[in-house]
């Protein structure tokens, strides 16, 4: 049964991406196990509102895990030590009265720190620009069953294309990889007969991007597909390696 | 060269080296088994691989990737720490199916490389060093490869045992390093999928095994030997 618990967050503070940060406790009385993590979050700002010091910057939006906004690294891991859901869709439940929960950014050099538990994502974003779309021609929308594609593939093609670019993966990577993202954004188009004929260029031009942006090499610890809130699985990582190598073998 | 300046190209040089190296570790496995079955055999083995043109353009190439693998190893892992930033994580936790030796393959990787050096004075100055110069590097003849081996591991005294633990330790740095390296070469030459990735794990286990346990048994023989001596 959900019951009211008493809890300490402790949360990096840092006024600015060049500030020094540090750790900072705060008490929180009656919080109830209902609660998401965020509802929390939002306590502890009015809380600190009503104590006239600054409230936690951190990034939210949708609140029902599809946007992929929300970030944190709770408790050594990042969205919470709750399985494959977001930050947003933690709830307190996990959490016992007395506990103390540390809070802490995205840490990698590829996503600086903005404030506090908020960081710039951006780096993601250029890799998708970078080749992560098809190219087609604007007019009559061609019908959908038009192309006939397995229903195996459909679903895997789905599976990848539930990745919200949160950046838990590379969050979670030892060695500051963007494998796992990258590879759903490949293997959604890649497996597709509209995303094929750009497999080739698509993957070479998102791996120059994510190299170029100072992420790691993948070593295939697989903390990322663990920590990862929608299951993406490391099996788009291998086909990612093979329409790269294959691309490169061409050239 | 995109096998040194994008990040798969540099996997797949990894990859590669280390799967040749456990190809080299298999057959070397298998030719010191005879050991345990006829001291004469090894000596024949030993004896076709001394100081012939194919054995030391094979040690020159074993050698070659040893270097490659080692300092790609070293590229890879500096990379990898540059691009985690400076700032730590004040808590971490394990996560489930994130194997311990996946995080730790260099040093795993150092500890291989460190008994290396202290097997190559052991024996491969001894053997093929000692053959191709013609200086006599210790009071084996080069020829007789079993008898310097039965000399080392059981034949002196209590040195012979701390030399057989020392080895066991080694064996067992590499088969950590190996069991997560094998189904990650494979993985990262693209062979995988939602089937084959399990199915990558256990060969790469099976395959780690494969390699490092004929000289498990080679050591374990000559260690209860060396203690039935004492
Ligand atoms: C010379 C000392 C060694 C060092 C410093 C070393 C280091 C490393 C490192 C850091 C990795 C991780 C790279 C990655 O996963 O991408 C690795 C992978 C690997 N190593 Fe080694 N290693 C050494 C010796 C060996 C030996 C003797 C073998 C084989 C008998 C071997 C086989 C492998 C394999 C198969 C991989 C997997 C490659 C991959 O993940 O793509 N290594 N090694
Ligand atoms: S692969 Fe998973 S962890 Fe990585 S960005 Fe996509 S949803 Fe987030
Ligand atoms: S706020 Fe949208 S996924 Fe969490």
């Amino acid at each position: 049964m959900d019951s009211y618990i008493n809890i300490k967050v402790r949360v990096w503070r840092q006024a600015g991406p060049k500030a020094q940060g540090h750790f900072e406790t705060y008490e929180l009385k009656h919080i109830f196990q209902g609660a998401s993590f965020l509802e929390m979050m939002d306590i502890l700002n009015e809380q600190l509102i009503a104590e006239r010091k600054d409230p936690i910057a951190f990034d939210h939006d949708c609140r029902e895990g599809i946007c992929g906004m929300c970030s944190m690294y709770v408790d050594g891991h990042p969205h919470g030590p709750d399985s494959a859901i977001t930050t947003c869709q933690l709830h307190m439940r996990h959490f016992h009265d007395g506990q103390t929960i540390t809070v802490e950014p995205w840490r990698s050099r590829a996503f600086p720190v903005i404030k506090d538990l908020m960081v710039d994502r951006q780096a993601y974003d250029k890799i998708m620009q970078a080749g992560g779309f098809i190219s087609v021609n604007t007019g009559g929308v061609p019908d959908a069953n038009a192309i006939a594609i397995p229903k195996p593939v459909a679903d895997e093609a789905m599976d990848a294309a539930s990745c919200i670019g949160c950046g838990a993966c590379a969050a979670a990577c030892k060695n500051g990889s963007a494998m796992l993202f990258v590879s759903a954004k490949v293997s959604q188009l890649a497996l597709l007969p509209q995303g094929k004929i750009e497999a080739a260029k698509r993957a070479k031009a998102m791996i120059a991007k994510m190299d170029e942006l100072g992420f790691g090499n993948c070593t295939n610890t697989g903390a990322c597909a663990a920590e990862c809130p929608k299951s993406v699985s490391l099996a788009n990582i291998a086909r990612l390696n093979r329409e790269f190598i294959c691309a490169k073998l061409k050239d | 060269m995109w096998l040194k300046d994008s990040s798969i190209g540099r996997k797949l040089v990894m990859s590669l080296s280390g799967l040749f190296l456990v190809l080299f570790l298999l057959f070397h496995g298998c030719m010191n088994l005879a050991l345990v079955f006829s001291e004469k055999a090894y000596n024949t083995i030993c004896s076709l691989l001394g100081a012939n043109w194919y054995a030391i353009i094979g040690s020159l190439v074993i050698a070659l990737f040893v270097l490659i693998h080692f300092c790609y190893a070293f590229y890879l892992t500096i990379q990898n720490l540059r691009a985690r930033g400076n700032d730590r994580y004040a808590m971490t936790a394990r996560q489930e199916g994130v194997q311990w030796a996946s995080k730790n393959m260099l040093v795993l990787g150092i500890c291989v490389i460190g008994f290396l050096v202290l097997h190559l004075a052991n024996f491969w100055f001894k053997m093929q060093f000692a053959e191709l110069t013609g200086i006599e590097t210790s009071a084996f003849d080069p020829q007789d490869g079993a008898g310097l081996v039965k000399f080392m591991f059981a034949g002196n005294g209590a040195w012979s045992i701390v030399l057989c633990l020392l080895y066991l330790v080694w064996l067992a740095a590499l088969w950590l390093h190996l069991s997560h390296g094998v189904w990650s070469a494979l993985q990262t030459l693209g062979w995988s999928s939602l089937i084959w990735l399990k199915r990558i794990q256990v060969i790469g286990l099976i395959l780690a095994t494969l390699a490092v346990l004929p000289f498990v048994i080679v050591v374990v023989y000559y260690l209860g030997m060396g203690v039935g001596m004492m």
